[in-house]
Parts: structure tokens; sequence; C-alpha cells
């Protein structure tokens, strides 16, 4: 696939360097598990502590936006895939469509995520600002939504760092300046790696997404 | 060795002179001499704060510094030296620059995330020195909640923020390293053909990943509950101090582990040269070294003994502290044996090497004294924990470090040290070292608190051994700084392999070339194949 | 003279026990260290380069198989030695964990900077705990800042000691004296301040101790004022239209919870229930009553705990033995 793909000084060939590009992306990732799962494991004992005020408060989150936000983000993971697809057999107009697509898909993730934040702000749900709540246990409902901010705020900014990256991609390749890429080659070895990023930020909301919005709601 | 040979000119030194080369370069190597500069300089800063405490300690009253200072003093020390000391010494200086040359690679596999690595390192340095220079912690290292996140009034989130920045220092070195080791090793070079140092790096590297990141959330999460007021870790609003301490600890064990692996990989690599012996069992050494790592990563509840966790939850912590002292046993046992019928040369960094083992031995016993229950409910929260943990750290990890940059200066300077005031200092540390920590063992099981600034009157005479211990300690460390860079200027030229050791790196010139070698080496025998006796340079 | 000590007092059997546990200890660790200390400095001399000692290895084959087997052996003997040391340690940590039956119960609540102390029968002290020698004591321990630990270094005990809950650590003291009270969890400014006295005295001179200072009534008669003061019978009394758990004999007895699950009324339970009352509601009532939280200071606390202790059920004969005993930790 690379057969004249620019190969960085420290590496002997291109099957080195993308072995070593994926291996490195695979522990980056397992690294952001990690994050993830402390924070998961930090919710999951308040919660187990407190499942009342947990219900109470994850029934103030907007499990419309919430909902909405599950299926773009799904959708985007689809449109990054059928991207890393057609990179992978050099269809250049495909290519540049769908991972557009998907760096779309993922501001409206962010924008709806702002709707949300922006009614939890003005419904004093936001801890440390004018926090107020007038149902029972508060400090434990100002713990959830603690916890929701600290969490969905980690996400949006890996997905925003993400958008970023798709869009670097396409600039690149919509000037032929893949950096790795020769003229037939439309840099996969980094389209490959961002959308594996791409899906792990998924994958996060995937569990995110039940443990926030979905508690008490089934 | 022709002691009048010109030096090397076409070195990765000469590669650059301006500042900016090595501020902007992506040679590990000099990277690896960044980290040295800014760790050395934390080193100095943290050990000026233990030079306080050990003044300070000489009277029962606390009569030189106010309460306040005191506390802030002593956690400044813990987290300067545990995170921007300990932790990246070894990985960060000698790892970066030794890692390439070890496996016969140009480089390692990301040279713009290593250098990112240092910047981080840099940056969290800059916020914890500007929490100390506008005031201080007066946390402890420790962080514990809800003193750190409702009562302290000092800077905590700065701080915080600083140990935040420098963790992604060493997830980026971590993941740097697993991938190099994995991908880039030269022809012939099998994993059990790797040096011991090489197998040590991957397993800390694999800590740095896997552990890290949870201290990062963990700190979040205190700084959050600190500027919001939410009540994660605070009881009084409902949330749960021993959930703090858990993360907390999740992190914080691995994390010893990541400061004495590399320091055994030194101390294999030294005592194999100086010995001109294979290391004892090799592959043994290699599983050892593994099964630290995993098993390191069960055992962070002997910490809370006496938290209010559960008696079940103690044994269970227990049992598994007992079994992880069982590989590094091993490799105790199997340094040793390796000098058994073996041709023993004393240099400086064997020194180093021979009393890391010993000192290790000693603080790795003492943790199975804190590991036995029973013991440990009265030895918690005592100077016996300071003691343990300083043996393994100051005598263990610091000694092996020196000893490494011993080892390897010729080949990442270019020059020879002077032995006979290596070995002085050698031993001027290791007698100022035991007199500074093993009075705190006896001070531990007399019941002396740690982080007190006043004590009881009958506790002063092993302090005041014990700070004069430190003065010895402190003149050991001096030394080196003195005779290692006068070398720079005046020692003799060092040869390729001054030491006639085995291991990709001396294959090369000292100092190596900026692509590392001429020509990749092609690996066709086993580590360490050291044969019967070569006279080496003194 | 050079006052040197190198060990604590030892005022209880626990005591002698963790010493010798220490003593084992230091045998096999100064042995094991001697021994590394000394083959290094044999070896390191007799093989020294360029000393005429026998160098001749057995071939790769026999050396291999000698090798592993020396492995074998310096592995499983330490793990062995393990074994009995944690076993050993465990067995005298979980023996030591449950309470005896009979204890006598004191209240300790560490502040940022000082213990209080409360015993049942009403006298107070700060940063001095006076216990009666040869009888088990129980300390009833909780924090209304940060995290402190009790530690009697004297005894070879310590306890965390945490705010929003009680932990509890038991003694026999078995030798009259003075010895130290340490805080040994670091907890702010003055943490090296937070230190008092451990006062072992002969029995009848404690019970003397007990009826001096200014007591006038104990801690269950003030647990009753308050009782009376905060409304609790309104509910809790006999004539009361409220349907809610008679408090009579309650202490020590297993409670069906409204869940399903079972709670012992100990004083965690009870502590619980005065200041998160819907967190362990019992089977058969509505979860009605408020929460204290805020309006009761922990020495309140625990007056309220020991009047409801004291509440013998009509049958029973107020026996401490029917109690159960609990985990000190």
């Amino acid at each position: 696939m690379n057969e004249r793909a620019l190969v960085a000084h420290q590496f002997d060939n291109a099957a080195q360097q993308r072995d070593a590009a994926t291996l490195g992306m695979w522990i980056f990732l397992a690294t952001e598990i990690l994050f993830f799962g402390a924070l998961f494991v930090a919710y999951a004992v308040s919660r187990i502590r407190y499942p009342e005020a947990f219900a109470a408060a994850s029934r103030l989150t907007d499990v419309t936006l919430g909902s909405i936000n599950t299926a773009v983000l799904l959708t985007s993971s689809l449109t990054m895939a059928l991207g890393v697809r057609a990179t992978g057999l050099r269809a250049r107009r495909a290519a540049l469509g769908w991972l557009c697509a998907t760096a779309l898909l993922g501001i409206a993730f962010v924008a709806i995520k702002g709707v949300e934040y922006r009614h939890e702000f003005t419904g004093h749900l936001v801890p440390g600002f004018d926090f107020g709540y007038a149902g029972p246990h508060p400090a434990q409902v100002a713990m959830f939504f603690c916890f929701y901010f600290a969490m969905t705020g980690v996400h949006a900014l890996h997905l925003v760092i993400g958008i970023g990256v798709v869009g670097v991609m396409l600039v690149r390749m919509w000037h032929g300046t893949a950096g790795i890429g020769d003229r037939g080659d439309l840099g996969y070895e980094s389209i490959e790696m961002t959308g594996l990023y791409w899906h792990l930020v998924d994958v996060i909301w995937i569990f995110l997404y039940p443990l926030i919005y979905l508690v008490s709601r089934a | 060795m022709s002691p009048a040979s010109p030096p090397v000119r076409d070195s990765y030194l000469d590669a650059g002179y301006t500042l900016w080369s090595w501020l902007s370069t992506h040679d590990h190597k000099r990277i690896g001499i960044l980290f040295a500069f800014s760790i050395t300089a934390l080193f100095f800063i943290g050990g000026a704060a233990a030079t306080i405490i050990r003044l300070e300690l000489l009277t029962p009253a606390g009569d030189l510094v106010s309460e306040q200072t005191y506390n802030k003093l002593f956690t400044m020390h813990g987290v300067i030296m545990i995170w921007f000391f300990l932790i990246p010494s070894i990985p960060s200086t000698l790892g970066n620059f030794l890692l390439p040359l070890m496996i016969g690679a140009r480089d390692l596999a990301f040279p713009r995330l290593n250098l990112a690595s240092w910047y981080l390192y840099v940056g969290g340095a800059l916020f914890t020195i500007g929490a100390l220079v506008a005031g201080g912690v007066d946390t402890g290292w420790t962080f514990y909640t809800p003193f750190s996140t409702m009562f302290s009034n000092t800077h905590v989130i700065a701080a915080a923020a600083g140990v935040f920045i420098v963790g992604f220092s060493s997830i980026l070195t971590g993941i740097n390293f697993i991938v190099t080791i994995h991908t880039m090793r030269a022809p012939g070079l099998t994993w059990f053909r790797l040096p011991l140092f090489v197998w040590a790096l991957y397993a800390t590297s694999l800590i740095f990943v896997l552990a890290t990141p949870v201290l990062a959330m963990t700190l979040l999460l205190i700084a959050l509950e600190r500027w919001f007021g939410i009540g994660i870790f605070d009881p009084a609003l409902g949330g749960d101090p021993l959930l703090f301490q858990h993360l907390f600890w999740f992190y914080s064990h691995p994390a010893v582990y990541v400061m004495i692996l590399p320091a055994m990989g030194v101390v294999s690599e030294i005592v194999a040269c100086y010995a001109r012996k294979p290391i004892f069992n090799y592959k043994t050494m290699a599983m050892a070294i593994l099964a630290i790592a995993v098993v390191g990563f069960l055992v962070w509840g002997h910490h809370m003994f006496v938290s209010g966790q559960s008696v079940y939850a103690g044994i269970v912590f227990s049992i598994l502290s007992f079994i992880v002292a069982i590989p590094s046993a091993i490799k105790v046992f199997n340094w040793t044996a390796t000098l058994y019928k073996a041709h023993v040369m004393f240099h400086a960094p064997m020194l180093y090497a021979l009393g890391f083992v010993g000192l290790f031995t000693l603080g790795g016993i003492t943790g199975l004294f804190l590991a036995s229950l029973a013991l440990d409910v009265h030895l918690h929260d005592t100077y016996f924990v300071v003691a343990h943990f300083h043996y393994i750290m100051v005598g263990g990890a610091v000694m092996a470090f020196l000893g490494g940059i011993h080892f390897w200066w010729p080949k990442i300077t270019g020059r020879m040290y002077s032995d006979g005031w290596a070995r002085f200092a050698a031993i001027l540390v290791f007698f100022g070292f035991n007199l500074t920590f093993f009075p705190q063992f006896l001070l531990g099981y007399l019941g002396m608190p740690r982080r007190y600034h006043a004590y009881a009157p009958e506790f002063q005479v092993l302090n005041v051994l014990s700070s004069a211990g430190a003065s010895i300690l402190a003149a050991g460390y001096l030394l080196p700084l003195v005779y290692l860079l006068w070398s720079l200027r005046r020692g003799a030229v060092a040869p390729a392999n001054p030491w006639e050791a085995k291991g990709l790196e001396w294959s090369t010139q000292s100092p190596p070339p900026k692509e590392n070698f001429r020509q990749t080496p092609i690996v066709t025998e086993a580590p360490y194949a050291y044969a019967p006796p070569i006279e080496v340079a003194k | 003279m050079l006052e040197l000590p190198l060990m604590p007092d030892r005022a209880s059997a626990l005591a002698r026990s963790v010493d010798t546990l220490l003593f084992v200890w230091l045998g096999i660790g100064g042995v094991v260290s001697a021994a590394i200390v000394v083959v290094i400095v044999w070896f390191a001399i007799r093989y020294r380069y360029g000393s005429p000692a026998n160098r001749a290895m057995a071939p790769p084959a026999v050396q291999r198989r000698r090798n592993n087997r020396i492995e074998v052996a310096w592995t499983v003997t330490p793990l062995l030695i393990f074994i009995a040391m944690f076993g050993w340690a465990a067995r005298l940590y979980v023996v030591h964990a449950a309470t005896p039956p009979g204890a006598l119960d004191i209240y300790v609540v560490g502040k940022q900077w000082m213990w209080k102390i409360e015993h049942p029968g009403g006298r107070r002290e700060i940063d001095e705990l006076h216990v009666p020698a040869g009888r088990p004591v129980r300390l009833l321990m909780t924090s209304e800042d940060v995290i402190h630990s009790f530690f009697m270094p004297a005894l070879r005990i310590k306890q965390d000691v945490l705010p929003g809950r009680y932990t509890t650590l038991w003694f026999t003291a078995d030798k009259t004296g003075d010895f130290h009270v340490f805080c040994s969890q670091y907890c702010g400014t003055a943490h090296s301040q937070m230190i008092g006295r451990l006062v072992v005295m002969q029995p009848d001179a404690f019970a003397r101790w007990l009826q001096r200072g200014d007591v006038t009534r104990s801690m269950a008669e003030a647990g009753a004022a308050l009782f009376r003061a905060h409304g609790c019978g309104g509910c809790h009394g006999q004539n009361s239209a409220v349907h809610a758990p008679p408090l009579e004999g309650i202490f020590g007895r297993k409670i069906p919870l409204a869940d399903g699950s079972f709670a012992i009324a100990d004083e965690r339970y009870l502590r619980d229930s005065i200041l998160l009352p819907k967190k362990e509601v019992a089977a058969g009532y509505a979860p009605i009553m408020p929460s204290f939280q805020g309006q009761l200071t922990e020495g309140e606390l625990a007056e309220l705990v020991e009047y409801v202790k004291s509440l013998a059920s009509p049958q029973d004969s107020g026996n401490e033995s029917s109690r159960e005993p609990e985990p000190a930790r």
C-alpha cells in the first residue's frame, strides 16, 4: 500500500513505521480507557452510595438531546469507517466526503452538547455556578452533576481534538500533501490512526450515555 | 586505551551548538540530557527542603521554622522528589539516551513525542515551583481528603495541576518506549537477547501507561471538589474519603515500582560488566521484572490497613504484598550468585551497584514488616515507614541512578571521570545514607509519627544521628557534580568501550554519532556474553 | 545522661505479641541481610579480578540444571517463610479485630487539633484518656473535620479516625502508668501538637477518678435530655401518634430493613439513623424521620447513642453480654 511512502529517519522501512504507529495508537487508546475508567469507578461508587439522588439528578438531564447525540456520534463513527475505507481504496472524493461528514457530525455533537450545557446553566444545575436544587439530597445531586460535567467535558475535549485532527487530515488530503503519502496514496496510515481514535471516543460515549442519562429511566 | 587520543568531533554533541538546537532537538540523546539538567535542578530543590527538615529535627521543639512552613517543606520534598525526580530519573535520562542504542536503533519510535515529554516535564515543574513560590502546599504528597479539598488554605490546585501535567510526560515516554522495544529491535535481537535494562524499561513503561491516567483523573476530581465544593470525597457532603485513598494508591503503589525497576535494570548491567559474567539466570530475571510490574498493581491496599477498610481487604492485600516480594528476592539472590566464580572489579559503578543490593535487601525486608498486618498497625504512619521507603528509593534507586550515570558517563560525554574521587563519593553516600536512615527504623518502632514538626524529647538522640548522616549524604551527592563536570573539560578522552562491556551501546563511538550507529548492528549472541579476563581502564 | 530508648513501653498482651513478631522478623531479616552482605563480600574478595581462585564451571547443560534447582530453592524457601509470617501476623490481626464482650466503651472525638474524650459516666477529658487496667476498653471514635489517627505506641495499636462515621479500637492495658498518645494521620498545621496521655490506672483508682471532676450526669442522662429537647419522643415515645420504631432494647438487635436486608443496631446504626435516616429504613416503617444533620455535635450524638443503648426492653434485663461483639475496625 505504501510502496513509495515517506519513511521517517528512525524507521528502517514503511512496514516498521506502520507497525509502530499502529501499536502506539493502541497503547494510547489503552491510556484513554484508564483515564475514563478512573472517572467511571469514582462515579459508580458514588452512584451505589446514593441511588435515589443520582436517579433524581439523572432525570434532570435532557435524555432527548442525549439520545440524539448518541445517534449523531454513532453515525459519525460509520462515516469515519467509510472514510478510512475510501482512503484505502484511494477514492479521493469519497474519502474527502466521508471525512467531512465525520467532522460535521462531530461539530453537531459538540453543538448539541453546548445546548444541553446551556440548559443546565440556566437551570442552576452547574455546581459552583449558582447551583440550586430544591429537591432532597442537593449535595449528592451536585455530586452527580460534577461527574456529569467532568466526564462529558473531558469526552467533549477529546472529541474536539478529534475534530481538529480530522480537519487537518482533510486539508492534507485536499492539497495532496499527506506527509506520508505519495501521489497515489492519500495518507492511509494517518487516516486509519485517526479512525481508531475516533472510534474510541465513540465507545466511551456509549458507556457514558447509559450511565448518565438512563439511570432509572429504564 | 590511549590517553593521547583526540576527542571525537562528529558526535551528536556536534550536531549544533546553539541553545535552540538543543531546545528543538528530536535526538533522543539530547533529550535525555535535557531531562538530566531538569531533574538535577529539581533534585536539589527537593534536597534543600530535606535539609531544612533535618535541621529542624535536630531539636524536639519546633524552633527553626513555623508549623505551617514545616508542613509545606515535607509536602514539597515529597512532591518534587517523587514526581519530578525519582519517577523520571532513570527512564527519562538514562532510558532515553540508551534505549535506542541498546537495541540498535537510530532513535525512539516517536522523537517529537519524546521532546513533548520534556516540555511537559518542564511545564509541570514550573507549575509546581510556582505553587511553591506562591506560598507552598501543606497537604503532604498524598493529598488526603477532606483535608486537601476542604480544609487546607494552600495552593493545592496549582500543585495538583503541576503533577497532572508531568504525568503526561510519563505517559508519552511509556508509549514511546513500548513501541520502540516492540518494533525497532536490530536484526537478531530477540526478546531474550535484550539487556535487562531494556526489560526493566519495558515493564516500567507498562506501568506508566496503565497507572498514570488514574492519577490524572484523581487529581482532576480533587481539583473539581476543591474548586466547586462538591463532596465526592468529603463526608460532610456525603462523600467517601476512602474512595480517594483507593484511587490515589492504585496509581501510587505501582509508581514505586516505576522508581525501582529501572534501577534494578541498571544494576544488572553494571554487575554483569564488572563481574565479567552473564547475570545468573537471565530469563528468570526478566520474568521477575514483569512479575513485579504485574503483581505491583494488586497490592495498593497495604497503605490502608488502618484506614477503615475491611479486615478482609487487609488480609488480601497483605498476602499479595508478600507475594510481590518474591520476584524481588529472586533478583537479589541472582545478583549475588552472579559474583560466584566471577572476576570482580571495584570501579565506582560497581560500588554503587553492590551498595544497591545490600540496601535494597534491607529496605525490601522492612517492607515485609509493614506488610505484616499486626505489625503494620503499630508501624503505619511512623518513621519506620519513612526509613523503609528511603532505603528503597534513596539507598536503592538513587544509588543505582548514580551508578548508571558513572557507568555510562564515558559513552554519553566521551570523557572519563576520576574513579578515585567517584569511589570516595560512593562510600561517602553509603555511609551517610545508613547513618541518616537506619536510626529512623528505631524511631518508628518507638512510635515517632511521620510529618511531625516537634517530637517527644526521648526521640532526640536518634534524630540527631539522622541529621548528622544527612550532612554526610549531602556531601556525597555534591561531590559527583564537581568531578563529573570537571571531567567534561579535563577528563581523559573516552574510547568507545572503556569497560570492555557487552551491549550494543558500547559498539559505537563515545559519544555516539547522531544516527547512533554508522551501520545497523546485527545481533548474534546472548546478552552478557562476557568471556574471561580482559584488562579494563581505571 | 544520653536518653536513647530502643523499645517503647509494653502495656498490653498484644504489645508483647507484636514485639515477639518483630523480634522474629528482626531475626529473619537480620540473618538474611547479613547472609547477603557476607556472601557478596566473600565472593567479591575471593573472586576479585586476578585472584587465583578456581573458576572452573560445569558444562553448560549441567550448570543450567543446577542453576534451575537453585532458583527453585530460593524461590520456594522465601515463599514458605513469607506464608508463615503472613499467617502469624494476619491471625494476630484478625483475632484482635473483634472486640471482646463486656468492653468498656469510651467515646473519642478528634478535631483539629485535640482529642475530646467522654466516658459513659459523664466525665470528660481533653488530650488525656484514663482507663482501668486489666479490662477491655473499646474506643468509639469519630472526627469533626479531617482524618486523624489515634495512636498509642505502648499498646502497639492505632486506628484512623474519620469524619462522618465511627471507627473502633479496643485494647486491654495491663500495666499502669502514663503513655503517649499521638495523632498519626497528618491533619494540618498543628498535627504534631495533637498529642496526649494514656493514663492506665488500677481499677479501683479508676472508679474513684470517674466520680471526680465536674460530673453532673452520665452520657445517657445527657442523651435523655437531648432526646426530649429535640422532640425525639414525639415520634418514638410510647404515646406517639406517629408510627415510629420503638427504641427500648433496640441496641444490638438485628433489624430487618425495608429493602429486605438486615442491619445490626450498633453505635454506627444509631448514629446513621439520626443523621441519615433514609439510609437504612426499618421494614414496616415509612421514611418520614427528619435528619438531624448539622443540629447535633459529635459529643451530643454520642450522648444520644448512649441514651438509646441504655433503654432496656420491657423483658430485657439489660445484660450487656446479649449484645453482639463487633469488629474493631
